[in-house]
């Protein structure tokens, strides 16, 4: 099937079917690009954060929602669920920081990221342990059944996730460009040793930073699991894929995530239609990706051009 | 019991010159490759397609083997080399996933998840290797080990070896001093993977069968565990680092412990070592200082005098 016999009931679907992909996808590049932003190194264990922040955030919603019938109040739940969870996701990133990445911040570039990705075996291995390598249900906290609209399905989930990714965006980007914190974020990843003359203090705002993006990959991962279950390994290909979108759209540039994120979302469902590849096959249209980007242009969309200094 | 630990030095052999071949490309060029599994497994495929289909004889498929596995290594390496460590991880580790996904998909040639089964046995010289024996594979592979061995510490003493090391320890200065470095990136990395596809061969005619998920990404972050542990750059330590964690990882078969200890406990432990070595001993457990005969026996004839 190629593009031009698609009608355009089908393309819609597969713009809405693209843009919820993307949305996930921004949500978790996000914390890939806030780290890679301050410390200038890939926080690997980022995938694997996802997956505990989900796991407790099942956790939660499943003991609450015996409690009531009412679907409403079984809502309300689950957004106290993801609260919960966020925080959790949240310390747990501040926690791994402190104890695996604080000590090597001056070692050599390798050193950061081999323990990271020490850090995200240990994670992966230490939950199949705990929880069992068997999927998880995570129910759906309302109806899911599909809406019509002018020949186009779309089902509550890809509601919530549009909205969710709105809000959480928008709030990013107020935090981010408008209040003092965040122009102490972007002061410390500008140029560290200048921020902490300036008063800044530069560790609490690297802490923030896991904070933030840890909080914002919960959010993401249950969001996913609402549809494709809970696993222990259900962050790896997550967190690799949002990867690829931060360094398509500039790594350390948060707009850039954002938009990397939904640029990708889209490649992936077109990619399947276009090209006629099995699905068994989808993931390799990401890495392709990759490798073209970095060819192309490895700074990104909005990436800017550093020159290198000795 | 003998058995056991025969077939415990064959796979230390087998790791060994793995090791020793992203110890060339990690630890000597300070390239961080995480598909190293991608190209112990095209060697591995090509050895058994070209044994059981075209019935090419052990040789020939072996050195095609670690020639496909290098081309291989070139193809990931021309886009990528020329970028920063942490963008060559990713694109590596991508680049292990799609080989990964081709063995499963590919069925007409790999046979899908299956694997390809009954890889004759390889015929030296007219001598035929029964596996029952495992002490002619131990041979085999220990040969292999070692030639390998000296061919990389020759490497690490020429011209070329030195102009790796520059790259490794500073990239600009090297630059500076005229070397290309993206050509020697890339050599280096073409030169590893002809490497992790001999051992791909010799896994494949040991094991008399290859199936997709023995090559995933566990298996390259093994590998990057042994160089690790054992020192970064230096042949010898990794040689110690693989028998470290291939006996660590086969301790509870060979106690008896396998049914009380989760399958999961060797991975965990892979990562503590990665933190824990980064956090207290970057250099790993011997270092980065090399052995060099030249200046022991230089050494002792000074003492003597």
């Amino acid at each position: 099937m190629s593009l031009f016999n698609i009608s355009i009931q089908e393309l819609a679907q597969h713009l809405i079917n693209g843009l919820t992909l993307g949305g996930i996808y921004a949500l978790i590049a996000l914390g890939y690009t806030m780290v890679y932003g301050v410390l200038k190194f890939i926080n690997f264990a980022h995938g694997e954060i996802l997956m505990l922040g989900t796991y407790c955030g099942l956790f939660v919603f499943n003991s609450l929602k015996t409690n009531s019938s009412n679907p409403i109040i079984i809502f309300a739940f689950f957004i106290v669920a993801m609260l919960i969870a966020m925080i959790f996701s949240a310390m747990l990133g501040i926690i791994i920081e402190k104890i695996a990445y604080r000590p090597l911040r001056k070692a050599p570039r390798l050193a950061p990221l081999l323990s990271a990705i020490g850090v995200s075996i240990i994670l992966m291995n230490l939950s199949a342990v705990l929880f069992g390598t068997k999927s998880k249900k995570f129910d759906y906290p309302f109806d899911n059944t599909a809406l019509n609209f002018l020949g186009i399905s779309i089902t509550p989930h890809q509601i919530l996730i549009m909205i969710v990714c709105i809000i959480l965006m928008v709030l990013l980007k107020v935090f981010v460009d408008f209040t003092k914190l965040g122009k102490a974020t972007r002061a410390t990843s500008e140029n560290q040793k200048v921020a902490s003359l300036m008063g800044i203090n530069v560790d609490f705002m690297i802490s923030l930073t896991f904070a933030i993006g840890s909080a914002l990959a919960c959010c993401a991962g249950i969001l996913i699991a609402l549809e494709y279950k809970v696993y222990p390994t259900m962050g790896t290909m997550a967190g690799l894929k949002a990867f690829i979108a931060a360094v398509v759209g500039g790594i350390g540039n948060i707009t850039g995530a954002m938009l990397g994120g939904l640029i990708l979302g889209l490649l992936e469902t077109f990619g399947v239609v276009i090209l006629g590849i099995p699905q068994g096959l989808k993931d390799t249209i990401a890495f392709s990706v990759l490798i073209i980007i970095l060819l192309i242009k490895p700074s990104g969309i909005l990436g800017k051009n550093v020159r290198e200094k000795v | 019991m003998i058995n056991f630990i025969l077939l415990l030095v064959i796979y230390i052999g087998i790791y060994s010159i793995l090791s020793l071949s992203l110890n060339l490309i990690a630890g000597y060029t300070g390239l961080l490759s995480l598909c190293h599994a991608a190209f112990f497994g095209i060697g591995a495929y090509t050895t058994a397609i070209l044994m059981t289909g075209a019935k090419l004889d052990f040789w020939s498929a072996m050195l095609i083997s670690g020639v496909i596995s290098s081309l291989f290594g070139i193809l990931i390496g021309l886009p990528t080399l020329r970028l920063k460590g942490d963008y060559l991880a990713i694109a590596t580790l991508g680049f292990g996933e799609i080989v990964r996904n081709l063995m499963i998909n590919w069925d007409s040639l790999t046979r899908g998840p299956m694997g390809i089964n009954n890889i004759p046995s390889p015929n030296i010289l007219g001598f035929k290797l029964i596996p029952s024996q495992k002490w002619q594979y131990v041979i085999l592979v220990w040969l292999f080990v070692i030639i390998i061995f000296f061919i990389l510490n020759r490497i690490m003493h020429s011209r070329f070896g030195r102009a790796l090391s520059a790259i490794n320890d500073d990239e600009i200065a090297a630059l500076a001093m005229g070397i290309n470095t993206t050509k020697y990136k890339i050599i280096s990395f073409s030169i590893g993977a002809f490497f992790a596809g001999i051992a791909g061969s010799l896994f494949a005619v040991f094991n008399q069968s290859v199936s997709p998920n023995t090559f995933d990404f566990m298996l390259s972050i093994m590998i990057l565990c042994m160089v690790v542990l054992g020192g970064m750059g230096n042949y010898l330590a990794v040689i110690v680092g693989t028998v470290i964690i291939v006996t660590a990882g086969e301790l509870p078969r060979l106690l008896g412990f396998s049914n009380v200890i989760p399958p999961q406990t060797n991975q965990i432990l892979f990562g503590l070592i990665l933190v824990l070595m980064m956090i207290y001993r970057p250099q790993g457990i011997l270092g980065r200082k090399r052995l060099d005969f030249g200046k022991i026996i230089q050494n002792s004839i000074k003492k003597e005098v």
